[in-house]
């Protein structure tokens, strides 16, 4: 079983973000071949269909294309395309979060920035 | 996608008690099958009975379009691998497999024989001289290279070690992939083959409680936490299966048939929803947890 994956989200979905990682840290270069659903399944020992899955849902989000009779393939300005909405993610996932939460600490706007700056130094 | 097996309320009586009740349910061409539920549930009655190797008191069972009591056409077509397999006291492991490649038509013998390297068995030693873990991978053996168009595997590895056990799931993705077929998987590991699986059938006492798709079956089951009055608010109505307070909080598992609204009603409560294992769900289902409860009452 491979710790590579966990539990706390649905398995085609890790798949899916774990291609876009790779993607967009340079790993799989636009262009070139991404490994084929088995090989996934038998690396995360998981179910083929599910692979099957992660990688169809980028298919469809135009980030791999399939060439007829030889395999997928990562899709040309890919990368750019997953970094937009990366960012939006991050802006969602993380800044919302953190407002949020700095709201319920009773930190204002400006010590939040502040904050922000301070981690920029320490970096 | 093909049916290969049609169960049709099938039910197995002992005398006055029902090892298996009204149990409906297909397997479809090439999928990889969980076939789960506690001890004494009824799951090998079942596999039993779908190999032909006893006789339902009621209902009707098909496989691959056919009868398969004496029917040979379709037992060639199944290989069972059982907990406790019995093998003929003079059998070599050689034997053993000798036999399994004149029984099953799609026997692969240097597929065989490389999980027998695979395994490390000793090919000349006698079966019974086997340790334990050495005779389940005889079983995993002679099931994965029959490569049987339908494969039961029920509780194939005691006494194996994890090792043991990840090459067996190993070498059943990689050979699936290659000669897709259906498969059935019966086992008390569901944390280890929960990936594996893509249909999960869970019986308790003799009984069908879910026949669903497992990535579908894990959308729907979540737990949440959060301050007691805001769970209780967010659990009213909804199938709660399980309840733990700590405090002032309140952790709730809940089955549901609208995941995708619970979540934006969660979030507008301030709630995270967090997914919950197979295997948690399946504790949860079919753990007697409530029923003391019930009997607490009365």
């Amino acid at each position: 079983m491979s710790s590579l994956i966990d539990d706390s989200r649905p398995i085609f979905m890790q798949i899916a973000e774990r291609i876009e990682n790779d993607i967009i840290e340079g790993r799989l270069a636009e262009e070139s071949q991404v490994p084929s659903t088995n090989q996934f399944a038998a690396f995360y020992q998981i179910n083929p269909a599910t692979a099957a899955k992660g990688v169809n849902q980028l298919v469809d989000q135009g980030i791999l294309y399939k060439k007829r009779g030889i395999g997928m393939f990562v899709a040309e300005g890919s990368r750019a395309r997953l970094l937009e909405n990366r960012k939006e993610q991050f802006y969602e996932q993380y800044v919302v979060t953190m407002i949020r939460e700095a709201e319920k600490l009773g930190i204002t706007a400006e010590q939040l920035t502040d904050m922000i700056r301070r981690g920029e130094r320490s970096q | 996608m093909s049916t290969i097996v049609k169960i049709d309320r099938l039910t197995k009586s002992y005398k006055d008690i029902d090892a298996v009740k009204d149990v409906s349910f297909t397997l479809e061409e090439n999928k990889i099958y969980g076939m789960l539920g506690r001890n004494g549930a009824g799951k090998t009655t079942i596999m039993h009975l779908l190999t032909a190797q006893s006789f339902p008191t009621s209902g009707e069972i098909e496989v691959f379009g056919e009868n398969p009591y004496e029917n040979d056409r379709v037992l060639r077509r199944i290989c069972f691998v059982k907990e406790s397999q019995k093998y003929p006291n003079t059998f070599k492991v050689r034997d053993v497999l000798d036999v399994a490649g004149a029984l099953f038509p799609n026997w692969d013998r240097s597929f065989a024989l490389s999980l027998v390297e695979d395994f490390r068995l000793p090919l000349k030693r006698k079966v019974v001289k086997l340790s334990r873990g050495m005779l389940s991978a005889v079983g995993i053996i002679v099931g994965l290279a029959s490569r049987a168009p339908l494969t039961i595997f029920d509780e194939p590895y005691l006494g194996l070690d994890a090792v043991a056990r990840s090459l067996f799931y190993d070498r059943l993705l990689e050979d699936y992939a290659e000669h897709p077929r259906t498969i059935v998987l019966s086992t008390h590991l569901i944390d280890e083959v929960s990936r594996m699986l893509e249909h999960v059938i869970l019986i308790d006492r003799g009984r069908l409680l879910l026949d669903e798709e497992s990535e579908h079956l894990q959308g729907r089951a979540y737990t949440v936490v959060g301050s007691s009055d805001k769970i209780e608010a967010f659990g009213a109505g909804k199938r709660v299966l399980s309840r733990e307070a700590m405090g002032g909080l309140t952790t709730i598992t809940i089955l549901s048939d609208s995941a995708l609204e619970d979540r934006k009603q969660a979030q507008s409560l301030g709630l995270e929803l967090a997914q919950v294992t197979l295997q948690q769900l399946i504790v949860h289902l079919t753990g007697n947890k409530n029923d003391r409860k019930e009997a607490n009452v009365q």
